[in-house]
């Protein structure tokens, strides 16, 4: 399955170069062509039966997750991290990690639980308290196969109940999937589908993209906040696991397009397919930097939810996923049949 | 002036959603007969051609801030998120206006100790009985603005959306002032969009116009109240401020020297601005393409982002002067 192998891959922002070789295999053996840029984000140009006319609609996912980077290494070979994006810190304890591109096996540990005091047993454990733990005997041996700087990817298997998946880099690998999904399709138009880095620690990839394809429309399509737990209020749950694609008024970047949002809540409409609204208007997506490249562009968001994000283990419902790749295949239809004015 | 004023602050125009304000100020240029041009992220641009000289960029942003629905509960109250800076302590009994004119008053849940409210603890109650009455009138992302009457004692005018409609007026009646005018300089009048969420119309308006120079018009904060909140020496009364440097941008020396210039050469009364906090189009401005030198001229305002923003009319009458004079200049 295509979500849960993606899912697996080590992508942390600034590293996808082994998503970006998995999806572009794929894209070139649907017979598209491609190019990459110098951030790394891979561009697709999906052409239509009808050709000629210039594309005005680009779709992207980015390709990143958040993760780790070795920032030291301890004389006793223990390795110190920086973050890299917005990770779920305490819940980083006795997790697995692969660190590098040889996928070094390491564990993140800290003191014994035996010995903390009392006091530090009510403490979450944070980045300071923690550390790597690949096994090596002393800084030397570590430093046989790790280095300062290296990446390090939780290291999770995506597993699957039912409707139910579960699995590390969800946000935004099921995005990723969803486009390819799209890229298999037969279409009267042509459109440009990117694969974007660097989102993770700030929306970098997207802008170069949108600068370079300069479209008219966009949609971004994320994996966003299911907050749908027992300590939530309603109004504050974000979006519900099961509950259909999430679409996005506003976020901390970007205000959706008025008109591409009502489009897309009337493709939704009329093919009868379960959605919700991102309850929760903060955070950042591709969209804001996409909107404000250049002169502009009308820019939406479509997401799966997806609960727990940006932790080593993610949760999301497949009928989330497929509905919203129905809606993405009927608002590029509908593109092309009605246009849209801005 | 006053009716204008009173036309664009009672005008509904939150961050995304500036149809309404955009409209009531193309009915002022209309009336100018100038033409004018919208971009794609709303922008409203009037171009004043000249037969050679620098381009200029005037910017003053027409959204206001605001809040976006995002969730209606079972009971009919509206949970919203902010578009830009609404200060959560303020809110409780406010009302808001949605586009349609639908009006809400705005509640708030039990605060538990010494906590400060945010957001979250505030709904809209906009008389609906449950949800299916509510969702009869709004749905979830329509955006409601400050719901106030334009009041005025002497010199001092108050109203909600102030910043930056103020700014707009002094673009407007700067356009109507130059009239005829064959300009030593071309310039392009951007009323912009989504300055309130971060400065973004502006800078999609600056890389499709090229530029040479910069200049934002907006308000900026005083310090000229009891025990204001921060420092600045910038006064009500004294004059418009020349923006040295804010949060978003450091104006360019050149820029700053010519408004000052020309404002000592006329006699227009002038207060220099460093604002700590805050950032206006000219931080987007100048670092559009290959950076453009900008500077930014600021009607001094009391009570920012609530529903009682404060200006002296003298203030607005030499900002007016003074933008009117830096564009007949032959000196940029």
């Amino acid at each position: 399955m295509l979500i849960k192998e993606l899912s697996v891959i080590p992508g942390v922002s600034g590293d996808e170069t082994r998503v970006r070789n998995y999806i572009r295999e794929k894209v070139t053996a649907l017979g598209l062509p491609s190019h990459t840029d110098s951030l790394g984000n891979l561009y697709v140009s999906k052409e239509g039966r009808r050709r000629g006319a210039p594309p005005e609609l680009m779709l992207t996912a980015h390709m990143d997750e958040v993760g780790l980077m070795v920032s030291s290494i301890e004389k006793s070979g223990h390795l110190r991290f920086y973050k890299v994006g917005g990770v779920y810190e305490e819940a980083l304890i006795s997790k697995p990690v692969k660190i590098g591109t040889a996928d070094i096996l390491g564990v993140i540990g800290a003191k014994a639980i035996h010995l903390q005091k009392k006091e530090e047993r009510k403490k979450a454990l944070t980045i300071e308290n923690l550390y790597i733990d690949i096994g090596a005997k002393d800084k030397e041996d570590a430093e046989k196969v790790v280095k300062v700087g290296d990446y390090v990817s939780f290291y999770s298997e995506a597993s699957r109940y039912e409707d139910i998946i579960r699995g590390k880099a969800f946000d935004n690998r099921a995005g990723c999937a969803a486009l390819l999904e799209i890229l298999k399709r037969d279409y009267p138009c042509s459109f440009t589908v990117v694969f974007t880095v660097q989102e993770e620690v700030g929306i970098r990839g997207a802008r170069v993209a949108a600068y370079r394809v300069n479209p008219r429309l966009a949609l971004v399509i994320e994996t966003t906040i299911a907050a749908d737990t027992p300590e939530i209020k309603e109004h504050e749950l974000s979006t519900s696991l099961g509950g259909g694609p999430a679409f996005t008024v506003k976020d901390d970047s970007v205000i959706v397009h008025p008109h591409l949002l009502d489009r897309l809540v009337q493709v939704a409409g009329e093919q009868k397919r379960p959605y919700q609204f991102r309850r929760f208007g903060g955070s950042f997506t591709d969209a804001g930097a996409i909107a404000t490249a250049g002169g502009g562009v009308a820019a939406a968001v479509i997401s799966t939810p997806c609960r727990y994000i940006h932790s080593p283990l993610s949760m999301l419902n497949l009928k989330d996923w497929h509905h919203l790749v129905e809606i993405v295949d009927g608002f590029i239809r509908s593109i092309d049949e009605k246009g849209l004015e801005i | 002036m006053r009716g204008l004023i009173e036309r664009l602050c009672t005008s509904y125009g939150p961050a995304g959603r500036e149809e309404q304000v955009r409209a009531a100020i193309i009915t002022e240029i209309v009336k100018l007969n100038e033409s004018y041009t919208v971009d794609t992220l709303g922008n409203l641009v009037v171009h004043k051609s000249a037969a050679a000289g620098k381009k200029i960029l005037v910017a003053a942003h027409m959204d206001e801030i605001g809040l976006m629905v995002t969730y209606i509960e079972e009971n009919g109250f509206l949970r919203f998120t902010n578009l830009g800076g609404i200060p959560p302590g303020i809110l409780w009994g406010l009302r808001v206006v949605f586009a349609d004119g639908l009006v809400g008053v705005i509640g708030q849940e039990k605060i538990e100790g010494t906590r400060k409210p945010d957001l979250k603890q505030h709904y809209i109650d906009i008389g609906a009985a449950d949800r299916e009455e509510a969702q009869a009138r709004v749905k979830i992302g329509d955006s409601a603005v400050y719901f106030a009457p334009v009041y005025q004692a002497g010199k001092r005018l108050s109203a909600k959306s102030l910043d930056n409609r103020i700014g707009c007026v002094v673009l407007l009646e700067t356009l109507k002032r130059l009239g005829g005018l064959t300009l030593p300089v071309e310039v392009y009048f951007a009323f912009t969009v989504q300055e309130e969420v971060g400065l973004r119309g502006a800078r999609t308006a600056a890389y499709r116009l090229k530029p040479d120079y910069g200049l934002a018009v907006d308000v900026t904060r005083v310090g000229d109240t009891p025990e204001p909140d921060f420092k600045t020496g910038v006064a009500l009364g004294k004059g418009p401020a020349i923006k040295i440097m804010d949060s978003a941008v450091i104006c360019h020396p050149g820029v700053t020297r010519l408004m000052q210039d020309v404002a000592e050469k006329k006699g227009i009364p002038f207060q220099p601005e460093v604002l700590e906090r805050g950032g206006t189009d000219a931080g987007a401005i100048h670092l559009t393409r290959e950076g453009v030198p900008s500077g930014a001229l600021s009607i001094p305002c009391r009570y920012i982002h609530t529903p009682a923003e404060m200006v002296d009319l003298d203030d607005v009458e030499n900002s007016i002067a003074l933008l009117t004079e830096l564009l007949k200049s032959t000196d940029w």
